[in-house]
């Protein structure tokens, strides 16, 4: 029970002055644990920081690390190597997610058990999931192995999905589609089930035949979400860490050095502070603007 | 009602003192002195929980452990220095760790101590007070006390070695009786034999190497050669020059040899093997050869499957230029964040005595200290104890400079990026190293 002075004063406070009671709370712990950090991390980005070396005196470097890094072929390398991975998961994901979508939209008999079992990878954690497939993929004992000898008459052990420097990018685009595409079938499921019944059965009476339904109706309507899709996994595969450490990590060589794993060993290993921190503005920037420019396509593609 | 609650108190707190005696509280936990040791997680760790029970016994002081896999162990432990924290109050480090943990304030330095307590660094084998406790090296400065010596060796599968028909076809391919390898040319020859031959009908295959990419693997397995074969890191007269040496010409082939070696004669997806994967091989009868450290030679040597009599140990065999073999193992430090300083050097002091020292050995931890491999009976205490010997006194470190984690990923990138991606030549994969390791130096201020 409230006593009758605090109700006064609470009663006292107007609309405005409310509010901000409730949400300063929420904004100081933003502040805190988002705002600030980024402002720092901009800071740190021009300095020779070193988290291992907190006793160094700090030396303002200006643009010395956003130069060396946008002008290191290492980096770009990494770059590369993460770009083929985001665009090839992604695609792989679109189409196939898609695809069981449609199928799963058909209400068979049993599709409900379907689609729990097509959802499982993705409820795993990302570690136990490199975990696993890095027995999946051992030459000798593993399954996947054992499937293409099955299937293409090859000896298992005469190839290594994770050793192999033109195999394991496909490896990892492999293990990050078989655990994501159930994501992108839920986001295309929702999509396919919110185009009302009337507008088929409008097509219907005009007699459109089902592929000409698919492109001018399907299709179409459930754009928005397909892109929201691949905007959600572009953002997410673009900063992937976990699983391909876990299967690779980021090897042979530096074939699956992604982005993150280039900025885990700068920042945790060689504890280049500043430098990783102005890498981790540019990786940033770069989703960030992306993810922006995307965003607006995908608000005319609803406007529509 | 007050006196009924300080009756409650009172016989609660007899019940408590009760159960906490029945339940054997020690007497350090009585006094709530406890301390954390921080190591990593392996068979070593185990036989140290062992051994420290007598430490408790001893001063009533309680033991923690906080023991992370190795893969984990360098990310877990520096992070935790780095930031300060006293988690640990004694740390078994890396040997590289030490110019770092010297330079950044995090470990105690040792000398006052070891005067005060009559701790002499002569009682050690030299190269682990220079691998695991000098900074700067070849100096009288401590930071740790040798505890765990270690370093690379070989395992091979005794029982294949033996059997008439391997014999037979060994002789008639090379000419001579299969043996344990003198050289790392004989070493070759032997994986070669070996790979993709039928033993019980089973195939089985050479050697299992490092070739990890993520942490320290690949880098703690090409040494090996590289060091046999004339690599330094640095001129002895000039020190941080490093042009000829880490890429000479002799350095060169010794990494052309390593790779060589990977290529021929590994198991099918050893392109990321470090320590555990090396025991799984060679555990699960996969391969005639192993290369790990010696730290689990006793456990290898207790295995049902593959130990006793079916397993032989070797040192890392000669090069064209010497023979020489990568260090491993670690120092004891009290670390400088802790609030239980006084107990963390109760706890060396205790661990550097003769009688525990020589426990440590029989329970399965390597001393460092002379008392006990110098001891006749030593060579003829366990199978392997002879090469570990014979190893402590040709041991090769990395860098220990305060950069060694930036100077060691540079080498696991051009190292992997040659060796397994195949990618560039052995002689660009080292120029390549020079310049890295050129610019890391450069940023740290070191003249050369």
């Amino acid at each position: 029970m409230v006593r009758p002075g605090v109700a006064r004063r609470i009663r006292g406070l107007s609309d405005r002055a409310l509010a901000w009671l409730f949400i300063t709370p929420t904004i100081v712990l933003l502040l805190a644990i988002n705002i600030f950090p980024l402002l720092w991390t901009i800071y740190l980005s021009f300095t020779n920081y070193r988290a291992n070396r907190a006793n160094v005196p700090m030396i303002w470097l200006g643009a010395d690390w956003y130069q060396s890094i946008l002008t290191d072929p290492d980096i770009w390398a990494a770059m590369q190597v993460t770009a083929h991975f985001v665009i090839w998961t992604v695609v792989i994901e679109t189409v196939l997610g898609f695809g069981l979508a449609y199928l799963i939209d058909k209400k068979f008999r049993g599709h409900g058990m379907w689609t729990t079992i097509i959802l499982l990878p993705m409820m795993l954690s990302p570690a136990v999931v490199g975990n696993f497939w890095t027995f999946l993929y051992q030459p000798q004992i593993g399954l996947f192995n054992y499937v293409v000898a099955f299937f293409t008459g090859r000896p298992a052990s005469s190839f290594q999905m994770l050793g192999d420097v033109t195999l394991s990018p496909w490896a990892i685009v492999i293990v990050d589609a078989w655990m994501w595409t159930p994501y992108v079938m839920l986001i295309c499921l929702a999509g396919l089930r919110s185009i009302p019944d009337y507008i088929y059965e409008a097509a219907e009476v005009d007699r459109a035949s089902k592929w000409r339904q698919f492109w001018s109706i399907t299709l179409p309507m459930a754009l928005p979400f397909i892109m929201l899709a691949v905007l959600f996994r572009g953002i997410e595969n673009f900063k992937m860490f976990d699983m391909v450490n876990l299967l690779t990590g980021g090897g042979p060589g530096s074939t699956t050095e992604v982005a993150s794993i280039t900025l885990k060993r700068a920042a945790f290993e060689s504890w280049r502070t500043g430098y990783s921190s102005a890498f981790a503005i540019i990786l940033f920037v770069t989703v960030f603007g992306l993810a922006n420019i995307y965003v607006k396509a995908l608000n005319k593609v609803k406007s529509r | 009602m007050k006196r009924t609650m300080k009756t409650l108190v009172v016989a609660c707190g007899a019940v408590s003192a009760a159960l906490g005696v029945g339940a054997g509280i020690t007497p350090a936990q009585a006094q709530g002195k406890t301390i954390t040791l921080c190591w990593a997680a392996w068979d070593p760790a185990n036989a140290l929980v062992e051994l420290s029970k007598d430490f408790t016994a001893k001063s009533g002081i309680g033991m923690k452990f906080e023991f992370v896999p190795w893969t984990n162990y360098a990310d877990r432990f520096l992070n935790e220095l780095n930031s300060h924290g006293s988690l640990c109050d004694l740390i078994i480090g890396d040997s590289q760790w030490i110019g770092g943990a010297a330079e950044n304030g995090q470990y105690v330095k040792l000398n006052d101590f070891f005067k005060k307590e009559g701790i002499s660094m002569d009682d050690y084998m030299p190269a682990t007070v220079v691998g695991y406790s000098e900074w700067p090296k070849n100096t009288p400065n401590y930071w740790a006390l040798p505890a765990m010596g270690d370093a690379v060796g070989w395992t091979y599968r005794k029982d294949w070695f033996a059997r008439p028909d391997v014999q037979k076809d060994f002789k008639a391919k090379y000419g001579r009786d299969i043996a344990v390898p003198k050289t790392l040319d004989e070493l070759k020859d032997i994986a070669q034999f070996f790979q993709g031959r039928e033993i019980d009908g089973k195939k089985v295959y050479g050697a299992s190497i490092y070739t990890e990419r993520g942490s320290e693997g690949i880098t703690m397995g090409v040494s090996n050669y590289l060091y046999d074969y004339g690599f330094k890191y640095d001129d002895p007269k000039k020190p941080y020059a490093m042009d000829g040496f880490v890429n000479s010409a002799s350095a060169v082939k010794g990494l052309e040899a390593y790779k060589e070696l990977y290529k021929c004669c590994t198991p099918p997806g050893a392109s990321n093997s470090y320590m555990s994967e090396g025991l799984d091989a060679f555990k699960s009868g996969q391969v005639a050869l192993q290369m790990n450290f010696f730290a689990f030679f006793p456990g290898l040597y207790k295995d049902p499957n593959v130990g006793g009599d079916k397993i032989g140990f070797f040192v890392n065999p000669a090069g064209p230029a010497a023979q020489a073999t990568q260090l491993g193992g670690q120092g004891i430090s009290v670390v400088s964040y802790s609030k239980n300083q006084a107990e963390a050097l109760q706890y060396i002091k205790w661990f550097s005595g003769g009688d525990v020292q020589k426990k440590w050995w029989a329970l399965g931890g390597y001393s460092c200290a002379k008392s006990v491999l110098n001891d006749p009976s030593f060579p003829g205490s366990a199978p392997f104890a002879k090469e570990f010997l014979q190893s402590m006194g040709m041991v090769v470190d990395f860098w220990a400079e305060p950069s060694y984690a930036q100077l060691l990923q540079a080498e696991q990138k051009r190292v992997h990026d040659y060796v397994v991606a195949d990618k560039g030549t052995a002689q660009e994969a080292l120029d390549g190293l020079v310049k890295d390791w050129k610019a890391i130096f450069k940023e740290e201020g070191k003249k050369f």
